[in-house]
């Protein structure tokens, strides 16, 4: 009797220990949520938004005269939105039309192939990717430039892409192709009216997280778009984005006071994209 | 009349076979042309990374240059190594894994096991979710700013920035990803196996030890070694704690660099040699995970066979 | 001259191979007649499915399946004109009611023509919507909601909307593959008189594995057995007095 309380003691032991440590995980999130939070909007204005990041002279006239740090991180945002863009335009159609040949071709060799290639190409460090696309791109350009940039977040992103889109395609049952074949229609209005549609809920939330992925990515971009000091619309030239200034700023110590603001914007676009990735999966269910 | 239809019919056929490129051909040759793009990356990203460093390895030779200790650059004698990189890497990399096994394997058991199907799993589902969404940099400055106060406060190392800092915020960057990976394959544990053996008056904690392990045991181990591919390649986090001395680290409270840290470090500045160096240590990386990777692929698919 | 107007479909010698050594439909020959209900029946694996299959050409949409013979429609080989035409003119109602997710109810019905690349004027895109639903008897139940996604509809109405979808494009011969067996009784009644009225505008081949439904609604009934065509006649004589061994034990239960 003895023993099969002991038991039961035991089993209730791990239950409260699974609950215990499981509830510990939510610390850490709670934890760098609140302190980017707190620290970050003490200083968050509106025109942290819209003007671009000081020089050190800059902040350090203004803190020896006793005033907030001036300017804010506009050209990192803009840097930012303009990379995605770039990245965007061309890895999303290229992923998706690759994500679809591999769900319809799942069996033949070139397939598995390039699905296993795309295994490797997302497991790739961003920062390999980094100095990579510095091979490709920056040497033969002489210079850095938003167009490396891009390539580099662009590189990051296709794998991701094509994994969801092939993903959501190989789940429809094959009774829609079927039936969309079977009355006539040709294989590329059967993908365009009927697959891609039908698998759009899965390509929309994998579209949004990897987007969620790249726009908080430093590594590759430290050696292709470099960062620039001014709002910069010149895609052949430097240019800035948030995490590089938020880099900037940990690396320079008169900076400092602008680093949880900046953190705290990109913080709260990466969780938009990944809440409304969510909400999209969630809603667009067939 | 039939027969001149058919006639019409068999004209029409005939114009479309000598359209070689009809709209579908056209179209599928698009896709083709799309699925050839990731393949075609990949190749090039291997040539490059071997063409790049090739100069390092001839130099110091393949061998020597993975078991050199040795980084120091003054005028006219370069030496590179790559060693103390790589075990900064291993070393980091199987400590985070050290501390997120149990925190991975209880969440995972949370979600995919106690309270599965229940709104909290499906709380702790979004968390873990949003951890993983989480920069790096960000990290990295929690981590900083957070985290290496603490470990001075406790003593154990003077500045801070150490094996030790880096490895636990690694921990918490891969726990998310670990943690689902693993509650996927517990949850695919059949039912009537966890039945069967409450059946003959097991307790939970004895299922689990007796059945559900076991039968997501192989899952859950791939599930780790994905989630040490990740802690490999990461860059940002690591370059911010861990101290980016060039030396073989000798305690989990020494300074250290890892692959990725010593490329994000000096890649910036280097040429010739030291360049070359530089992406023969991308290579290695490369290698290491693409490696990593194909294991813990593989062994995901004998997991859900 | 009589038989080639009471023939919308003439098979000859088809053979449908999915593996070089094995025939999956061995050399069947028989006349589809115009105007009609159809049934092939068989026990499962017979070759039933893959027999209707090849009639729009379905099988090529995968890789290494063999087929040859001949299927003349009007005179013309089904088998040597470009696919697209012949699934046009011949149209498919599966197993599972498949209308299109992302499709509203108007959307399915036209959705030949959208796949087909054809863009009709508005009133003619409702006179045709009206027109189809009408003849599966779903324009009462569906009038008011002809903007909804055909998912919500319940599994008869889906099998009767997917109809509509196949008449929708005016074809000669539909082939249906166990249209019913998904459904609950009630809807199988609906779907079964609805077959018998269809009949007057187009030719029907159903294949069924329930007997009954091939006795209540077809004229003609073709027995497959092992890929073999065993018997083929009236629906009528098959049931009363069937020729072969194997209908006949088949028909009492004995096999499938």
């Amino acid at each position: 009797m003895d023993k099969l309380k002991f038991r039961i003691f035991k089993s209730h032991l791990l239950h409260y220990s699974v609950v215990v440590l499981a509830a510990l995980m939510a610390v850490p999130l709670v934890a760098i949520l609140g302190k980017v939070a707190v620290e970050g909007f003490r200083n968050l204005t509106l025109e942290f938004l819209f003007q671009p990041a000081p020089t050190t002279y800059e902040a350090v006239m203004a803190s020896a005269a006793g005033h907030a740090i001036p300017g804010g991180i506009s050209n990192g945002l803009v840097g930012t939105l303009l990379m995605l863009l770039m990245s965007s335009a061309i890895s999303i159609p290229v992923g998706i039309l690759s994500g679809v040949f591999l769900a319809e071709h799942r069996s033949t060799v070139f397939a598995k192939v390039s699905s296993y290639m795309t295994d490797i190409l997302q497991g790739t460090p961003s920062i390999i990717l980094g100095v990579i696309v510095y091979a490709w791109i920056v040497i033969p350009m002489k210079g850095y430039s938003a167009i490396a940039g891009s390539i580099a977040l662009c590189i990051m992103m296709l794998p991701l892409i094509v994994r969801s889109t092939e993903e959501a395609v190989k789940m429809l049952s094959s009774s829609y192709k079927e039936a969309a074949l079977a009355l006539g229609g040709s294989y590329f209005r059967t993908v365009w009216k009927v697959l891609l549609p039908s698998a759009f809920g899965q390509i929309f939330t994998g579209v949004l997280l990897a987007v969620s992925r790249i726009v908080g990515e430093t590594a590759p971009l430290m050696f292709t778009a470099l960062g620039c000091a001014i709002v910069q619309w010149d895609v052949t030239q430097p240019m800035s984005s948030v995490p590089l200034l938020i880099w900037q700023f940990f690396n320079n110590p008169t900076l400092q006071p602008l680093l949880w603001s900046a953190s705290l914007v990109l913080l709260v676009f990466v969780l938009l994209l990944n809440v409304s990735s969510k909400i999209v999966t969630n809603k667009w269910k067939i | 009349m039939n027969t001149l239809n058919s006639y019409r019919l068999r004209l029409s056929e005939k114009m479309s076979d000598l359209t070689i490129l009809s709209p579908d051909t056209r179209f599928k040759g698009l896709l083709w042309a799309a699925a050839l793009v990731v393949p075609l990356i990949c190749v090039a990203m291997l040539l490059s990374l071997i063409s790049d460093s090739a100069l390092a390895f001839d130099e110091f030779g393949f061998f020597r240059f993975v078991f050199s200790s040795q980084w120091s650059y003054s005028q006219g004698n370069e030496n590179y190594g790559a060693l103390p990189f790589i075990m900064g890497t291993l070393e980091s990399t199987f400590l985070a894994l050290a501390f997120c096994i149990p925190f991975s394997l209880t969440v995972a058991l949370f979600v995919g096991e106690y309270y599965s199907g229940r709104k909290i799993a499906t709380l702790f589902g979004t968390i873990t979710d949003l951890l993983a969404g989480i920069p790096s940099i960000i990290y990295g400055l929690w981590g900083f700013y957070v985290l290496r106060p603490i470990v001075v406060a406790l003593g154990l190392s003077d500045q801070g920035s150490c094996i030790l800092t880096a490895s636990l915020v690694l921990a918490v960057m891969i726990v998310p990803y670990a943690a689902s990976l693993s509650a996927e394959f517990i949850k695919m544990v059949p039912a009537e196996l966890k039945e069967a053996a409450y059946a003959m008056g097991a307790t939970r904690a004895e299922v689990m030890r007796t059945v559900v392990f076991p039968a997501a045991g192989s899952g859950i181990f791939s599930a780790f070694i994905l989630a040490i591919g990740r802690a490999l390649g990461e860059t940002m986090t690591v370059t911010m704690l861990i101290g980016n001395t060039n030396q073989l680290p000798t305690s989990l409270f020494s300074t250290g660099n890892t692959m990725a840290s010593i490329i994000a470090n000096q890649f910036g500045e280097a040429d010739g040699l030291k360049l070359s160096s530089l992406f023969a240590i991308a290579l290695i990386l490369f290698a290491i995970k693409a490696l990593i990777n194909l294991i813990g692929k593989i062994l995901i698919h004998r997991a859900q066979r | 001259m009589e038989n080639i107007n009471n023939t919308i479909l003439e098979i000859r010698d088809l053979c449908v191979a999915y593996t070089a050594d094995k025939l999956s439909v061995s050399h069947v020959s028989t006349d589809i007649p115009r105007n009609q209900i159809t049934a092939i029946m068989g026990p499962s694996g017979c070759g039933k499915s893959t027999l209707l299959r090849a009639i729009n050409r379905m099988h090529e949409l995968y890789r290494g399946i063999q087929v040859s013979g001949e299927l003349l429609i009007d005179g013309q080989d089904l088998l040597k004109i470009n696919a697209m035409r012949v699934r046009r003119e011949v149209g498919m109602v599966f197993q599972r009611p498949n209308p299109f997710p992302t499709m509203s109810i108007a959307d399915n019905v036209l959705a030949g023509y959208s796949l087909n690349g054809i863009r009709l004027e508005k009133s003619m895109r409702q006179s045709i919507v009206e027109q189809s639903l009408k003849s599966v008897g779903l324009w009462n139940e569906v009038k008011d909601s002809l903007t909804k996604r055909g998912t919500f509809l319940s599994g008869g109405q889906q099998q009767r909307l997917c109809i509509a979808r196949a008449l929708a494009l005016k074809p000669k011969l539909i082939l249906m593959d166990e249209p019913t067996s998904a459904l609950d009784p009630i809807a199988t009644t609906t779907i079964e008189n609805l077959l018998v009225e269809l009949k007057n505008e187009v030719s029907i081949i159903i294949v069924t594995h329930n007997m009954g439904q091939a006795k209540r609604i077809s004229q003609k009934s073709l027995f497959m057995y092992l890929g073999e065509l065993v018997e083929g006649g009236s629906t009528e004589q098959m049931f009363s007095d069937p020729a072969d061994r194997r209908t006949k034990s088949y028909l009492s239960g004995n096999i499938g």
